[in-house]
């Protein structure tokens, strides 16, 4: 059994013991635990079942890398799924839940599928499910989503709070064990400014289990001085508990700081984001121990060598009371040396080598351990947890030579350095077929934008096993990148560290090496995907050569985990099926992030109020108070109704526009984008901007406008007023106002630099009130300051003046076709303009409208809208809008394009008017049908609506739309389509519908 | 008579790290040759202040000068002088090529005061805000969180932040939060 020793961990608190529940059992550990350390305590040996068969899974690591202790953390508000135990600090009041399983972690009804795993091979749901297609969106995917899964979604919104934090430094260096630790003290003492960021609690990585000694020191101590010297840096953060989560492009890179997981409650944000700018980026991410492949490897019990060993170290903590270590290499003997030094019993250590004769090997000997070599193990025994293990030769087929009894195998299959942030921006990989390992290529490092390598791995990251060359490296990595970034001071020498000689190890890929298919069908490759040494075979057998193809065929390394303790394993294996080498074979793509982060901390401060900013204009307080029905028009909200009490909405939008056009209407123009171009050379500009002459514009009129791309699509509209002799005032949409002006200025800095025009974007200044109706002027004239008659200021012209207690600009245009006046106010005097003009129309029925109103008015006079009447596609003359194109001008853009074949031809769809026969509204972007079908079966078509209102006006639907050859069918009747029902007749007429000569607008 | 309101009509939030909306601010934008002496002059006697240099503004109280561009100034003035400011840099400017824009109105000023104000900043704006690059009088045109912002340290711990009107509620409400959420730790000077 699994159990806490007397021995003190060394990151335990004896003194402080905290309760948490595991599946609702009350369980006790100490401050300083992992959950993984707590439960094993606990002899919770069992914690979660596997993805596919369900099978019976422990903790097999004690980091990152742990495929299998995967638990539901906490309730309600605070719940977590895929939690890993190994990362999670135990806290007084922690719950877990164990995943994947049903009715109980003990008793798995899915468990059935281990026995008919022949029958589940890799690729069986692609195979199975194809056919008949229908079923696998509504019958099959959703059964196997039902059975699929681990953790649950949260159902409750997440009451934390999170956030980012922007950072420029000289040198990153991610990793705090010792290699991190000398990098950071030797770019810091270069002088360069240094973030140091450690995924862990704790500080020194392997060494300190690993009984290294630094300048003679143990190496807790060197590490714990070294922590002293850096905090002392004012050049240096160190931070723990925060991973270095991703490398990208030009030195950018996260890391993810978990600030309140080890705490039942606290205060401030529970994670961090730190988005950081580094000139370079130091990689001592260590490395994770492979697993082998051996039969049953998957049982509970069957741990990584160098966990067990850290949990007795770091946790006082056994795995088991008879541990039988298994192992291809020297460093596994560490584990048998600290468990017999620990009183706990290692009945024998089978080393699948011929020989093991080195210094620990030796040691272990020493000890009185028996040591078994070019030994293995055919077939792990037991259930729910391991029993012992039967004996074969490796060079074998799996014949058993004798049964050993033991609760805990201990598993060793060498090496892989943590490549993954120094891959994840492009860094490239040696095979390095001494130590069986992907390393570092060193001379082929991520590039930044000065085409020089911006990453440096160090340490054991960087292949150096050994403690003894791994610090030196480290220590010239933290100075080449301090140098790079621009430091220039000489720091000390590179520490000196002391470690036992190792052996070379023998790569073992399956064990014993000529495992029979029922061995194989057993020996785990991936614990969380359940993928096996016989699924990669097949994948291999079926023809999926490529690496990339392999993954996504069998899920080898798709897991949460992503293969860190699977994929190199699984590509050796793939290469032996292959007959190929492995380096040939290669690696699967690393991407970001290194382990999962929270979907939270990437949102940030994102969220509710936060979520996305809103534009207010200085009436949208108003709007908000009286209960406006908002639309969202870009940032912007704007009211698409007002709604009274007990009204529907279609019943609020045919109220204002029946008042706007028969008493006065009042609209928050204010989002209307508002560029003032000034300049000497503005007319020449605006004249190259718009289709139409504006250079010509008398000062103090008006004019409507049309913008298009250079490749002569509409693009923006609006009405120009002439300012000054040198100034114009350009409307654009409310949401071409950024647009527009970033269009602008592109044009003005990129090809026109030598003009004399300045543009500036004044949208936010103003307040900008529509005021329209027949009761408009008398409102204006109650109010009183200035002249708004016709003869003074008639249609399409402009005036400053007073109006009340405001200062004001007046233009005289009109988007409705009602007398309308649009006044301008400044932006800090808009709501209290808007007060005055509500006090004061009260008598004259004064009423807000909204957009929806707006639109529905501009419709009834066969106005356009840009992104309704046009999509990207659409240039002036589909729309009739010839007579805007100006042939007076040389050049506007779009005039060349305008020329081409296409958009020169007339055999294209046309705006028209449409009414339904029966009265009835169009509905939207219903398609006109023609005759036949096309190549691929469809229903040809000969048009579209683009925009369909019911008219309150005229008291039917009325509707616009681009039609084939249509100005030129008046009269005609065409059908269109109709969703669910049968297709709709409608007549094409102009598409004026309401006072087609104007005279409402000029009075 | 009414009252002129500025977006946030001078809300402030106190804490460790206080936010404040600054009420009304008068602004202009002055697009011209910045090495202009007639550009240089008016500025002076708006302002009190020469023409900053790239990155950097100047000010104290209402009154300043930013460095917007190669060809563009903020010039900070009380905003019941805005129109008298506009007058002056009409007459000083002649017919050298130049806009004036009042854009008041168009903008809101938050202040950002206290022991960690710049990491209350370096929360929401992808900035190099080290002391040593970033210091009194350092001036950045940038983003917090999702919307345009410009800011600059007025004094020490002391932040001007200068956003669009419209988006003044959501930037007031990331400093107020970011604010709220405490310090980082990760600045060692400046605090």
């Amino acid at each position: 059994m699994s159990t806490r020793l007397a021995q003190a961990g060394r990151f335990i608190n004896k003194n402080k013991a905290v309760s948490f529940t595991f599946n609702g059992k009350n369980l006790r550990g100490f401050e300083g635990d992992t959950l993984a350390s707590a439960l094993l305590a606990n002899d919770q040996m069992l914690v979660g079942r596997s993805f596919k068969y369900h099978r019976p899974r422990g903790v097999i690591a004690s980091g990152a890398e742990e495929p299998n202790g995967l638990v539901n953390l906490g309730k309600g508000a605070d719940f977590e799924p895929n939690a890993r135990v190994t990362t999670t600090e135990l806290f007084d009041g922690l719950t877990a839940q164990s995943q994947n399983h049903w009715p109980s972690l003990e008793f798995d009804v899915g468990a059935i599928n281990t026995h008919l795993s022949r029958f589940l091979p890799a690729g069986f749901y692609y195979k199975m499910f194809i056919h008949p297609r229908p079923l696998w969106k509504h019958v099959y995917e959703p059964i196997i989503r039902q059975s699929a899964g681990l953790g649950k979604a949260p159902k409750e919104r997440d009451e934390d709070t999170y956030e980012h934090f922007n950072i420029h430094a000289d040198v990153l260096v991610i990793g705090g064990g010792i290699a991190g630790l000398a990098s950071a003290l030797a770019a810091a003492r270069a002088g360069a400014r240094v973030v140091l960021v450690e995924q862990t609690a704790q500080w020194g990585g392997r060494a300190v289990v690993d009984g290294v000694t630094v300048d003679g020191k143990p190496a807790e101590d060197w590490v714990n001085e070294t922590l002293e010297a850096l905090a002392s840096m004012d050049n240096v953060t160190v931070r723990n508990r925060c991973m270095g989560a991703g490398i990208y492009d030009h030195g950018y890179a996260l890391a993810y700081e978990r600030l309140r997981e080890h705490e039942a409650d606290g205060t401030g944000p529970r994670h961090r984001l730190w988005r950081i700018r580094a000139k370079q980026i130091v990689t001592a991410t260590g490395a994770i121990e492979r697993p082998l492949s051996f039969s049953a490897n998957d049982l509970p019990g069957v741990v990584l060598a160098s966990a067990v060993r850290d949990y007795v170290v770091n946790y006082g903590v056994s795995v088991g009371d008879r541990t039988v270590v298994v192992t291809n290499n020297d460093d596994a003997y560490r584990t048998a040396i600290t468990l017999v030094e620990a009183g706990l019993s290692v009945p024998v250590i089978l080393d699948a080598r011929p020989v093991a004769n080195g210094e620990l090997p030796q040691k272990a000997r020493a000890l009185g351990i028996r040591v078994e070599t070019g030994k293995g193990i055919a077939k792990a025994v037991g259930g729910k947890r391991v029993t012992g293990v039967k004996v074969c030769n490796q060079a074998g087929e799996g014949a058993v030579l004798e049964e050993i009894s033991c609760d805990c195998i201990a598993m060793s299959g060498g090496w892989s350095p943590v490549v993954h942030l120094w891959s994840h921006c492009g860094g490239k990989l040696n095979w390095d077929a001494d130590q069986a390992m992907f390393r570092p290529d060193a001379a082929r490092p991520p590039l930044g934008a000065d085409g020089q390598g911006f990453v440096i791995p160090a340490g054991v990251a960087n292949g150096f096993l050994r403690s003894a060359e791994g610090i030196t490296d480290a220590h010239d990595a933290g100075l080449a990148a301090a140098k790079a970034a621009g430091a220039d001071t000489t720091p000390g020498n590179a520490p000196a560290a002391v470690d036992a000689n190792e052996d070379a190890l023998s790569p073992v890929w399956l064990m014993p090496q000529g495992a029979s298919y029922d061995l194989r069908a057993k020996a785990w490759l991936d614990f969380q995907n359940d993928v096996k040494v016989t699924d990669v075979q097949l994948a291999a057998r079926e023809g999926f050569e490529s690496v990339e193809h392999a993954k996504r065929y069998t899920t080898l390394g798709m897991a949460t985990d992503q293969g860190k303790i699977s994929n190199i394993n699984g590509l050796a294996t793939l290469a032996n099926s292959l007959s190929a080498d492995i380096p040939d074979v290669g690696t699967t793509t690393f991407r970001p992030p290194y382990t999962p982060i929270s979907m939270a901390s990437i949102a940030g401060v994102a969220r509710d109020e936060l979520f996305q900013p809103i534009r207010k204009t200085p009436m949208s307080d108003w709007h908000n108070e009286i209960g406006a029905f908002d639309e969202p028009v870009g940032q912007w909200r704007r009211p698409y109704t007002y709604l009274r009490d007990g009204e529907s909405v279609k019943e609020a939008v045919k109220r204002e526009v029946k008042n706007a056009r028969t008493n006065c209407g009042l609209l928050d123009a204010s989002t209307l984008g508002k560029l003032i171009v000034s300049g000497p050379d503005a007319g020449k500009f605006l004249d190259m901007m718009y289709t139409n002459m504006m250079s010509t514009l008398p000062v103090g009129k008006c004019r409507y406008g049309l913008m298009c791309s250079e490749n002569g699509f509409l693009s923006d509209d609006g009405v120009v007023a002439r300012i000054d002799e040198q100034t114009w005032l350009c409307h654009t949409t409310t949401g071409g106002a950024e647009r527009i002006h970033a269009w602008m200025e592109d044009w003005l800095q990129c090809e026109w630099w030598d003009w004399k025009v300045y543009v500036a974007n004044v949208t936010e200044q103003y307040a900008q009130v529509a005021v329209i109706g027949p009761n408009a002027r008398k409102l204006l004239e109650k109010l009183g300051g200035m002249d708004v008659n016709k003869e003074t200021l008639p249609f399409m012209q402009w005036a400053d003046g007073r109006l009340g207690n405001f200062n004001v600009r007046v233009y005289r245009i009109s988007f409705s076709g009602e007398l309308s006046y649009e006044i301008a106010v400044p932006a800090s005097q808009g709501r209290a303009f808007w007060d005055a003009l509500l006090e004061a129309g009260e008598e004259f029925g004064i009423m807000p409208y909204g957009t929806e109103g707006l639109h529905i008015m501009r419709a009834e006079k066969g106005f356009i809208m840009i992104g309704d009447e046009t999509d990207g596609t659409v240039i002036p003359q589909d729309l009739n809008l010839q007579w805007a194109l100006s042939k007076k001008k040389d050049d506007y853009l779009g005039k060349r394009a305008h020329s081409r074949s296409h958009m020169a031809s007339d055999d294209r769809w046309k705006l028209v008017g449409l009414e339904t026969l029966d009265g009835s509204v169009l509905p939207e972007g219903a398609y006109a049908i023609a005759d036949g079908t096309n190549d691929n079966g469809q229903i040809n078509t000969q048009g579209r609506v683009t925009s369909t209102y019911y008219s309150p006006t005229l008291d039917k639907g009325i509707a616009m739309g681009l039609v084939h050859h249509g100005p030129d069918r008046m009269g005609e009747v065409i059908s269109f389509t109709n969703i669910g029902g049968e297709p709709v007749k409608a007549r094409i007429v102009d598409p004026v519908f309401y006072d087609k000569d104007g005279e409402k607008q000029n009075v | 008579m009414f009252d002129a309101v500025s977006a946030m009509n001078g809300k402030e939030v106190k804490g460790a790290v206080t936010v404040r909306e600054g009420g009304l601010r008068g602004m202009i934008t002055l697009r011209g040759d910045l090495s202009s002496k007639a550009l240089a002059k008016v500025c002076k006697d708006l302002t009190g202040f020469d023409v900053p240099k790239q990155g950097q503004a100047v000010s104290k109280g209402d009154t300043g000068l930013c460095w917007m561009s190669p060809d563009e100034l903020l010039i900070l003035v009380p905003h019941a002088t805005v129109s008298a400011a506009l007058d002056a840099i009409a007459q000083a400017m002649g017919s050298e090529h130049h806009l004036a824009a009042d854009v008041s109105d168009a903008r809101a000023q938050i202040a950002v005061e206290g022991p960690f104000a710049r990491e209350v900043i370096a929360k929401l704006a992808p900035v190099d805000l080290n002391a040593d690059t970033f210091g009194v009088g350092t001036f950045r045109r940038t983003r917090l969180g999702q919307v345009a912002a410009a800011f600059w340290m007025s004094a020490e711990n002391e932040f001007e932040v200068i956003c669009f009107r419209s988006v003044a509620e959501y930037t007031f409400g990331l400093l107020e939060a970011s604010a709220e959420a405490g310090p980082v730790g990760h600045f060692k000077t400046g605090e």
